[in-house]
This record gives structure tokens, sequence and C-alpha cells, in this order.
């Protein structure tokens, strides 16, 4: 060992020592997303959460990112086709598409989300089959889509054909369902930032999905976490990409308007 | 002859099945409301104040930690999202905290504290808790009974 590695490694060690874990990657240490008085998820997790995901190479969402991009050249379906046959690079063609879902799809008036798009896509352009929801094609595809949008602010519109859904989901949000009669506003509005048994509740803001659950050990979607939050407050859950759930992420993803798209996080 | 013990032996397997099919899935004890109380016993009888304990602390039960920090040193993160309970027996009286379990509501419409003696005007209740409570009206009478010794 050389003189001048030596003292690399001392200093190293005294930097490591001082900062404890800090990451090395784009997001890490003093990274921020706040705007006015919303608060990403991210400010609600613990820094031992925080550092998982402030690192991309110890955040295991980019396994499923991984699989979405090798996806994306693949040819699949009777049309022959592949994302890029049409979409080339996703680093230009879907960059800020992300932070813009849900939207009404001009071609059938309805409101669908990214997972919808890209099945969409699949079905009618490659005429390959639909992957399925929760599948890991369909996260990681949509992870990888997202990620295109990282950095970017969450910018969905409620105008046109989108404010009827806008308001169904406004109505699904505060009201009250399940034997424990629970909103999502009863504990995300009212009560962020108070602790429910050692769960911080955050803001309940959606520009971190799909989000790596360490409860799930698993990439999942936002509509996955809908679910598991009806069941928690013992209410009957819809299906992932119900028509209420979807209009369920746009008022939510309108509410975070504004935050940087954060996708693939990493929580609790 | 012959029948009517078919009949007979329905009836009692029928009633064996009801009372098995847990907490509240029997009829609702009727009670009465009288200035933010309920002043008598849903059971009749006083309540057990060790199983309320319990009760109070079981995830599937009371889940009071959830929300309240109580005197439950052995229990570690109590929520806050309601308020301390560690004097509730000193700042309300046993009709008062009953009221409150079972359905708090009838205080204070905007809580977010569930009901945990009603079936009633709740929406989308998941198909296994359809027409149950929370608690019984025991487990309501134990966990009242271990409140008020929270002096």
């Amino acid at each position: 060992m050389t003189y001048k590695s030596a003292a690399a490694y001392v200093v190293g060690g005294l930097v490591a020592l001082g900062m404890l874990a800090s990451a090395s990657a784009p997001m890490a240490e003093g990274y921020e997303n706040m705007v006015g008085d919303k608060k990403s998820g991210y400010h609600y997790s613990t820094p031992a959460t925080q550092s998982i995901q402030d690192d991309d190479f110890n955040n295991p969402s980019f396994l499923w990112v991984d699989q979405g991009e090798q996806l994306w050249s693949k040819v699949d379906g009777k049309a022959g086709k592949s994302c890029a046959t049409c979409h080339d690079a996703a680093a230009k063609s879907m960059k800020g598409v992300g932070a813009t879902y849900p939207k009404i799809d001009a071609k059938s008036g309805k409101l669908i989300n990214i997972e919808q798009r890209i099945n969409s896509c699949r079905k009618n352009n490659m005429q390959a089959k639909p992957w399925k929801w929760e599948s890991n094609q369909l996260l990681g595809m949509t992870a990888f889509v997202k990620l295109q949008s990282r950095g970017m602010p969450v910018n969905v519109s409620i105008d046109g054909a989108a404010k009827p859904y806008y308001e169904k989901g406004k109505n699904f949000y505060n009201q009250r369902r399940g034997m424990l009669d629970m909103s999502c506003s009863g504990c995300h509005v009212e009560n962020a930032g108070k602790m429910v048994r050692a769960d911080l509740l955050s803001n309940g803001f959606s520009n971190g999905f799909p989000t790596y659950r360490l409860k799930w050990q698993k990439l999942g979607s936002l509509h996955r976490r809908f679910r598991g939050c009806n069941k928690n407050i013992r209410a009957q859950p819809y299906k992932a990409g119900s028509d209420e759930y979807t209009a369920l992420e746009l008022f939510v993803t309108h509410r975070s308007n504004g935050l940087k798209v954060e996708s693939p996080s990493v929580r609790r | 002859m012959r029948n009517s013990a078919l009949t007979f032996g329905l009836i009692v397997c029928v009633l064996l099945v009801g009372s098995l099919t847990g907490a509240g899935a029997a009829e609702l004890v009727k009670y009465t409301v009288k200035d933010g109380a309920i002043a008598q016993s849903l059971t009749g009888k006083k309540g057990n104040p060790a199983k309320g304990r319990k009760a109070a602390i079981h995830r599937k039960k009371g889940n009071c930690l959830a929300c309240h920090k109580m005197p439950v040193p052995e229990q570690l993160f109590h929520g806050n999202v309601g308020p301390d309970l560690a004097k509730v027996g000193e700042r309300y009286s046993e009709g008062e905290l009953r009221l409150r379990l079972v359905n708090s509501k009838a205080i204070n419409e905007d809580t977010t504290m569930p009901a945990f003696y009603r079936t009633a005007g709740l929406h989308r209740v998941m198909k296994q808790w359809k027409g149950k409570t929370i608690l019984s009206a025991s487990e309501v009478e134990d966990i009242v009974a271990y409140l008020v010794t929270l002096r």
C-alpha cells in the first residue's frame, strides 16, 4: 500500500464516519422534494430507507427497470414491433411522459394511466398480449417509462374530459368506507405527520410510484397500494386497473402536481 | 313427530352456527344515549379490566395503540393521532367512555375514530365483516372497565 492510498483510506474512513452511509448517486444527500406545503413521501421516510433510494445501485427497483429497458426493444406480437420500433430511444421519446398520466386517451375518450397506456399500445399497435397487472413486465416497463421523467414536476391535467374523473376520484378520496369508516383524507390530509403505531402517516402523494416497498419486498403499483389501504380499513377493495382506482389516481396525482417525479422510489 | 324432531334439530344447528360466526354477527344490543353517555352496561354486567387491557392492545380488536399513547410500557410504538389515554378514567365517566367506544361519532361526527359497536351507515364494508361489529358487547364492557382504571 502506498502512502497515498493509505491516506485515501483514512480520509475515506473519516468521511464515511462523518456522513454515515451517505451515497454518491445524483439523488443523494440533501435531496429535497418539497413544493409549498407539499412534501414528498421521501421526507416521511427514515434516513435508512432514504439511503436505499438515494443510490440507484442500492435501489432494488432497478432490477425491474433493467427488465423494462430490455423489453423496450424486444419484438413481441403479431405486428412484429417492439416499443422502440415506433418510439426509438426512450430517454428522448418518453421524457416527461410519465409526469402527465393519468390522462384522457384520445382514441377511447377514457381516462388511462401509464400501465393502461402500455397495455393499450401492446394490444392495438403491437398486437401483443397485454401484460397482467402487477406482473414483473408491466411493473418494469412502467418504472422504466416513469424513470425518464425523474426530477421533472408532476403535471397532470384535470381539464375538459378529465374533469368528471377528477370529481369521481375526489369523492372517493373523501368518502368514508369500510368497517373502520375512514377516508383517504382522514389519514393523509387531516392527520399527515402523525404516527399510527410505528408508521408515520405521509401526505399521500403518488410521485414515487411504482415504488419498491420494503414490506412487499417487491416493486408495486399505486393501485396495489390503494388495495392495501382499503383492506386495512376493512373496506372491499376494487380491482387494480379499475375505473375507480384510475380516477382516484388522477385525483391523488393532481394533488402531487409540482412535486418531482421520484419513480421508482423506495418506501417502508 | 319425526318431522318436528327434525325441525327442532335444524333450529339447534342454525343457532349453533349463528353463535359461532363470532363477535358482532348477532343482533346488536340496544342502548340509550343520554347526556353524551351510555349509562347502562351493554351486557348488564361489569366488564373485566384485565381482559379489557388485552383486548385494547390486540391489533384485531381494540388496536387502541394504533392511534393512542397508553400506559402500556411493554408495547413499543404508540400512535399519536388521538389523545393520550393515560388519565382518561379521570376525564370521563364510565358511561361517557362507553359511548366513545360504541360510536364516538355520536359526540364528534368528524372524528377519525371508528365506531367499535355499530353496523349501520357504513360504506363498502369487506364481505367477511358485513353485519359485524369490531368489538362484541362483552369486549366493549371489558375495555370500558379497563379505561375506568386509567387514573
